[in-house]
């Protein structure tokens, strides 16, 4: 199997200059491997530091050790040490990333967000309309700004928009917290059917039912020890 | 490849650093925010990048579409006043800084299209009046003055007088500073639209970091001269390193 992602002694540490440069070790010593059409969920207690650890794959975080290779056009790139644009292009290609909340520009419709993803890739935006019904947000809200919607519609529109551009690799924060039972059904089809195309999919996921449809190999954190 | 980099970039005013030892690269089709707080030179900065005032020491490069590379505080003024007419656009926090107020609408779109050499009035009518409808002005009001447009109409009037001549790089100091929230909205989600679709470079100065959020790709965080904090936008807001850009973060609500 390729291998898509991996780190090498990623460690993060946040320095809390706002409280006196106080130190807070999240992360240390992280070795992840995630191969195609594996799904590899980061387990562990609240705090451990699984969003962080997601968020720093994504480079949002900026990692202080180690190094977070992915498997670009062909090429590993270091996303702990590349330079913003090519940041920038490893998530457009390569790297989709679906977060907890939804973060969308104002005054821009439901539809609109999602086909952009096709538009700004060359591709026939069709197929945004059809994956926002697939998640059972009807025509009727394709028109409206996500601003008004209820937790669980922003976070279909969300998911149509992270899965919609097909990367091949996922990063899911807690894909399904706040979905019914229908719903969570049909984001664990969406995920099994991305992990046969190939897709290397990392997932934090607390619902233990979802976990176990999804995950391929749990990944533990354990939370530092917090230091003076 | 850069479009536009600067070295070493000093300036003091008496004994005001205004910019010291600022180092700035920009990309093709990047969009670069400048944030910090009032007096920490983020003014300066887009007057000396954009060769409109000239720095005590450093030099501001800029790559024209053949590949050459101008020193752009060297070169003589005429062909710099061709720069800022061309491949340059600038967008003023105040409108009518940058507006002819006793021209039309149409006029001041057209005007610029005049200034780069084209001659058939229908076809400069034409285009000025789709650039009215692309920044959301009734084609109706072409004849107006712009002493009748609010605050909000000036600055969109301003933005297509500035793209209408396609710019590969535009410079902008608080595009929509003075406007009331809901016509920022609007203004924001058109220059979003417009400098995406038309691959144009920008330098965007802002006090307002969902602004920055919002536009840029790069952002450089500015504190008394200094450039403390650069990187890719969202992990410079989201994770801030430096003790200013953490202050700055922290003091706003949401972005
Ligand atoms: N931007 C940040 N600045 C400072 N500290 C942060 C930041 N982001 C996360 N942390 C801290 O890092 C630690 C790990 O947080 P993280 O969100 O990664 O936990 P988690 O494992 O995802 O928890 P949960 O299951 O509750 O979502 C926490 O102590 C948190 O306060
Ligand atoms: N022409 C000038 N003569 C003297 N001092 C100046 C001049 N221009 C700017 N300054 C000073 O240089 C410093 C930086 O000013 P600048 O206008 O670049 O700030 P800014 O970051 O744009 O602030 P704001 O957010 O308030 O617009 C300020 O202390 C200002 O008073
Ligand atoms: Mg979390
Ligand atoms: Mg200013």
């Amino acid at each position: 199997m390729t291998l898509m992602l991996r780190t090498e002694g990623l460690a993060k540490t946040f320095t809390l200059h706002l409280r006196g440069g106080m130190m807070l070790p999240v992360l240390s010593g992280i070795d992840l491997e995630v191969h195609a059409g594996e799904c590899v969920v980061l387990s562990g207690p609240s705090g451990a530091g699984k969003s962080t650890l997601m968020r720093s794959l994504y480079g949002n975080y900026r990692a202080e050790a180690g190094r977070i290779l992915v498997r670009h056009g062909g090429e590993m790139v270091d996303i702990a040490s590349a330079e913003p644009r090519i940041v920038l292009a490893v998530r457009r290609e390569t790297l989709g990333y679906v977060s907890q909340f939804l973060r969308v520009v104002p005054r821009v419709s439901t539809l609109d967000i999602v086909a952009d993803e096709l538009i700004t890739r060359g591709r026939d935006p069709a197929a945004a309309a059809v994956l926002l019904s697939r998640l059972n947000i009807p025509r009727r809200l394709h028109d409206i700004p996500p601003a008004t919607f209820s937790g669980g519609e922003q976070q279909r529109v969300n998911l149509a928009r992270g899965f919609i551009a097909g990367h091949p690799i996922l990063l899911l924060d807690e894909p399904t917290a706040s979905l019914d039972a229908e719903n969570r059904a049909v984001v664990v089809e969406m995920i099994r059917e991305a992990k046969q195309r190939g897709t290397a999919i990392v997932a934090i996921c607390h619902d233990a039912e979802v976990r176990d449809a999804i995950a391929d190999r749990l990944f533990p954190l354990t939370p530092a020890r917090e230091a003076a | 490849m850069t479009l536009l980099s600067a070295r070493g970039l000093s300036l003091r005013f008496g004994a005001i650093p205004a910019l010291v030892d600022v180092d700035v690269d920009l990309w093709q089709g990047e969009v670069l925010a400048i944030v910090g707080e009032s007096g920490s030179g983020k003014t300066t900065l887009l007057n000396v990048l954009s060769g409109r005032v000239t720095p005590d020491a450093g030099h501001v490069f800029y790559r024209d579409p053949h590949g050459l590379e101008h020193d752009v505080h060297a070169m003589p003024s005429p062909a710099l006043r061709t720069l800022h007419r061309s491949d340059w656009g600038f967008v003023h926090q105040d409108p009518r800084q940058n507006l002819r107020m006793n021209v039309s609408a149409g006029g001041n779109v057209g005007e610029r299209l005049m200034a780069r050499g084209a001659r058939h009035y229908g076809n400069i009518r034409a285009e000025a009046i789709d650039w009215l409808t692309q920044v959301e002005i009734d084609a109706s009001r072409v004849d107006d003055l712009p002493r009748t447009f609010s605050g909000g109409m000036l600055q969109r009037l301003q933005i297509a007088r500035t793209l209408v001549t396609h710019p590969r790089l535009v410079f902008m100091d608080e595009p929509t500073g003075g406007l009331d929230v809901s016509v920022q909205a609007r203004l924001l989600d058109l220059i979003r639209t417009l400098v995406a679709r038309l691959g144009i470079a920008a330098v965007l100065v802002t006090h307002d970091i969902a602004v920055a959020r919002l536009l840029a790709h790069r952002i450089a965080v500015m504190q008394r001269g200094r450039i403390v904090e650069t990187g890719l936008t969202d992990q410079v807001l989201d994770d801030p390193q430096h003790a200013y850009t953490q202050l700055l973060v922290s003091s706003v609500l949401q972005a």
